[in-house]
């Protein structure tokens, strides 16, 4: 067990290369209940969530979720979510465990009128059921979701929020349901999940699944001091819009130009695991250092995330990580670095 | 956990099995359970000097990496040469074909101050 944004969670229930296997090759479930939920309603939820958060809710669609940033007035990263439109007046975030407060409060200072906010994340626990067998686990409670939209369904007998989404790379679910049913429905999807071989899941495989395509991690790939063009997530501001906190930060960032820019690497061959904080180097330059890493079970090979000078920054770039005094050779690959296979 | 009688063993959990004036030495069934998944092993130069408490070794599992102490005074002889192609082995065989390194005692008396295996079974609530 290992404290994690103040709630105590395992990092494995039976072996992280096992849980890993079992999400990519079949399916796993991992109890998120840290994760927050912030619901935001009323006549101007929308056009006031379109200032806070980078990605353009207007696009957002009833029944649709979508990934976005929450950012401060300097462009850095306060936390990265997933917003779910419910009807046009009424919103669900998911959030970070670490950032709960940060997020309510930051929302809460800036409140305006017919808006209203509410933290819901004592309420709700909250099931990802990942893999590819994912659906044939969850079909006999009803319809399922298209990718990346959410729906309430009764998973046994309970009423629950059920979204097409998740931080593996599969396909998958995430369960929001009320707090009292938490044990029952994770005991129940894994009793009845025993023929396809699901396995409960830790915080270990969570991390390197995630790593393995690439999805960054708030506290280690994102943080205050780093915009999403940096990391890589332009795709999901809309410098279109007119305002969002933020935005003139970033405008300026894109004529100046970014400093270093989040790359994925992978090792050229068996060297000790890749980890946080390691410096990267071109000959004798540190050119960057790593902001995640691991052994990917998947491919056999460390892998890393981390912050590169731009001119390093592209695929094909040769690159030496320094773990404990020796270099490891490891290049600069293209996201994600895992796929799967069709 | 497997807690073998003849072995003694030091509180950062490795195992010593002294034969004459040579020792193997390896971490336990415990501390590769704790560990899991054991993906690398960066063993010990030969003929590397170390003292008791003294970095040894590193054993990398997916999650982190947990340095291996030399329980006694001695002299690097030999390291497991099986641990480079398949550094598994400290989790499924720990007390035999996962050993780390052999060390040549320079001070045996060592030995009879590490933990017996009933007081290693009762630091490990076994």
């Amino acid at each position: 067990m290992i404290g994690f944004g103040g709630w105590d969670m395992p990092v494995f229930y039976s072996s992280i290369l096992d849980e890993h296997q079992a999400v990519r090759e079949r399916v796993g479930i991992f109890d998120i209940s840290h994760m927050g939920q912030i619901a935001v309603s009323g006549p101007a939820a929308k056009r006031w969530l379109n200032v806070l958060l980078t990605n353009n809710v207007e696009r957002l669609r009833i029944a649709e979720g979508q990934y976005t940033l929450l950012l401060n007035e300097r462009g850095g990263v306060i936390d990265d979510l997933i917003i779910y439109c419910r009807t046009d007046f009424d919103y669900f975030l998911v959030v970070n465990a670490a950032k709960i407060e940060e997020d309510f409060a930051w929302m809460r200072s800036r409140l305006s009128a017919e808006v209203s906010l509410s933290d819901r994340s004592a309420f709700f626990v909250a099931l990802a059921v990942q893999g590819p067998r994912s659906p044939d686990l969850l079909r006999q409670f009803g319809e399922l979701p298209a990718r990346n939209r959410i729906q309430e369904l009764r998973i046994q007998g309970i009423p629950a929020l059920v979204a097409r989404t998740g931080y593996t790379g599969e396909d998958g679910f995430e369960l929001f349901y009320p707090a009292a049913a938490g044990a029952l429905i994770w005991n129940g999807l894994l009793q009845l999940g025993k023929p396809l071989g699901v396995k409960p899941c830790g915080l270990g495989a969570r991390d390197t699944l995630r790593m393995e395509v690439c999805y960054p991690l708030n506290g280690a790939d994102l943080a205050p001091d780093r915009t999403p063009l940096e990391a890589g997530l332009g795709h999901f501001i809309d410098l279109e819009k007119p305002e969002f906190v933020g935005r003139d930060a970033l405008l300026a960032q894109k004529v100046s130009g970014i400093r270093q820019r989040l790359v994925a690497l992978k090792a050229d061959g068996k060297s000790p695991p890749p980890r946080a904080h390691y410096g990267v180097f071109v000959a004798d330059k540190r050119v960057g250092e790593l902001t995640s890493g691991t052994q990917s079970p998947s491919l056999g090979v460390g892998i890393g995330l981390g912050y590169l000078d731009v001119a390093y920054a592209y695929p094909d770039q040769r690159v030496e990580i320094d773990i404990r005094g020796r270099r490891f050779a490891a290049t600069v690959a293209k996201k994600p670095l895992y796929k799967k296979r069709c | 956990m497997l807690v073998p009688d003849d072995l003694r063993y030091a509180e950062t959990h490795e195992w010593i099995r002294p034969q004459g004036e040579i020792a193997t030495v390896g971490i336990t069934d415990h501390a590769q359970a704790e560990l899991t998944d054991i993906v690398y092993v960066e063993l010990p130069q030969i003929g590397a000097a170390l003292e008791p408490k003294q970095a040894a070794a590193v054993v990398e599992s997916v999650k982190a990496a947990s340095d291996i102490y030399s329980p006694v005074s001695g002299e690097v002889v030999e390291v497991n040469p099986e641990l480079e192609s398949n550094p598994g082995l400290v989790n499924t065989e720990p007390y035999a074909a996962g050993w780390l390194f052999k060390i040549k005692l320079s001070k045996p008396d060592e030995i009879a101050s590490l933990k017996t295996p009933a007081e290693y079974r009762s630091q490990i609530g076994a």
